[in-house]
């Protein structure tokens, strides 16, 4: 039984660890694009580690029953289908207010589709809401 | 797509809430079980019609295996986007590449299209701005060469879409359709 245990503090551990690559990501990242990037998934997969491990280590405990696995895989599971919808919605409520791509940037064919679909009178209107 | 009975349909939303409330309690005792039961009944009753379109079809055993199949593939998929990123955050030169791309997908049902965008957002270097239809719309942390240098729109579509959708396609395609 003890063996659960120090699984479930590795994972725990592993999971910390990308919770601080996590933050360290919104720091060093140019724009809101890139922070998004690094934040939904380290910060996903970090709390699913940390969750998965606190289970496991409450099954391998004399404390712990098998209700807090349970519970914790309940939660890990809801936890990652809704994390990347968030991140979804932030970063295309970001895009369509307007906030500009980092100038490193390479491409942007967002930009050109939206361009096309609403027409080349409406073109230049977007293009300057999307520049300011 | 076609649209399963209410009979169905009510049957699998009572399967699915049953389930998550096995796994809130973890106790097999008759009472909580019954009472379990019964607060499905009662939710599903409510909530079925936007809960599902296809009803008791999504078990079909073929796609109870390729989701069950899929569930590593994805963990493992997911681990690598995060190494990934710790490459790049801890890299001193901080090595990254930004550029949306536009990728199309195959897949017809919204279920299936949620589940893309979702696995998408969760894998190496990349995340779903939006979603129209069949085109996807993807921030991509280190846009490759042969993306980057594609001669036409078509091309550059291709390219992308064979790294970025391609790989969860052949699973997403069975599980939902």
């Amino acid at each position: 039984m003890n063996a659960l245990a120090i699984i479930g503090e590795i994972l725990v551990l592993i999971g910390t660890f990308f919770y601080f690559l996590s933050a360290l990501g919104l720091i060093r990242m140019p724009d809101v694009y890139n922070r998004m990037q690094t934040s939904t998934k380290s910060a996903t997969l970090g709390s699913l580690g940390v969750m998965i491990g606190v289970g496991l280590w409450a099954l391998g405990s004399s404390f712990g029953s098998v209700a807090w696995l349970t519970k914790t895989i309940v939660i890990a599971v809801f936890l990652l289908l809704t994390n990347p919808i968030s991140a979804h919605a932030l970063i295309r409520a970001a895009y369509k207010s307007g906030i500009p791509l980092w100038h490193g940037s390479v491409v942007d064919k967002y930009h050109e589709y939206i361009a096309s679909k609403t027409g080349a009178e409406n073109a230049e209107e977007t293009a300057e809401e999307v520049s300011e | 797509m076609e649209e399963a009975g209410k009979i169905s349909r009510y049957l699998y939303t009572v399967i699915v809430l049953f389930l998550i409330w096995l796994f809130l309690t973890a106790s097999t005792d008759p009472q909580e079980l019954a009472m379990g039961l019964v607060f499905s009944l009662l939710i599903g009753a409510f909530t079925y019609p936007i809960f599902t379109t296809r009803g008791l079809a999504n078990l079909h055993p073929r796609r109870v295996a390729y989701a069950i199949a899929y569930v590593p593939y994805f963990l493992w998929a997911m681990i690598m986007a995060n190494l990934d990123v710790a490459y790049r955050v801890l890299h001193p030169a901080r090595p990254i590449r930004p550029g949306i791309v536009h990728c199309k997908t195959v897949l017809k049902t919204n279920p299936g299209k949620l589940a893309l965008a979702n696995s998408i957002t969760l894998t190496p270097g990349t995340i779903t701005l939006d979603v129209d239809g069949e085109n996807y719309f993807i921030h991509w942390i280190w846009v490759p060469d042969e993306v980057l240098h594609a001669e036409s729109d078509e091309e550059h579509v291709e390219r992308a879409s064979s790294s970025i959708t391609a790989p969860f396609e052949k699973f997403l395609r069975v599980i939902f359709g």
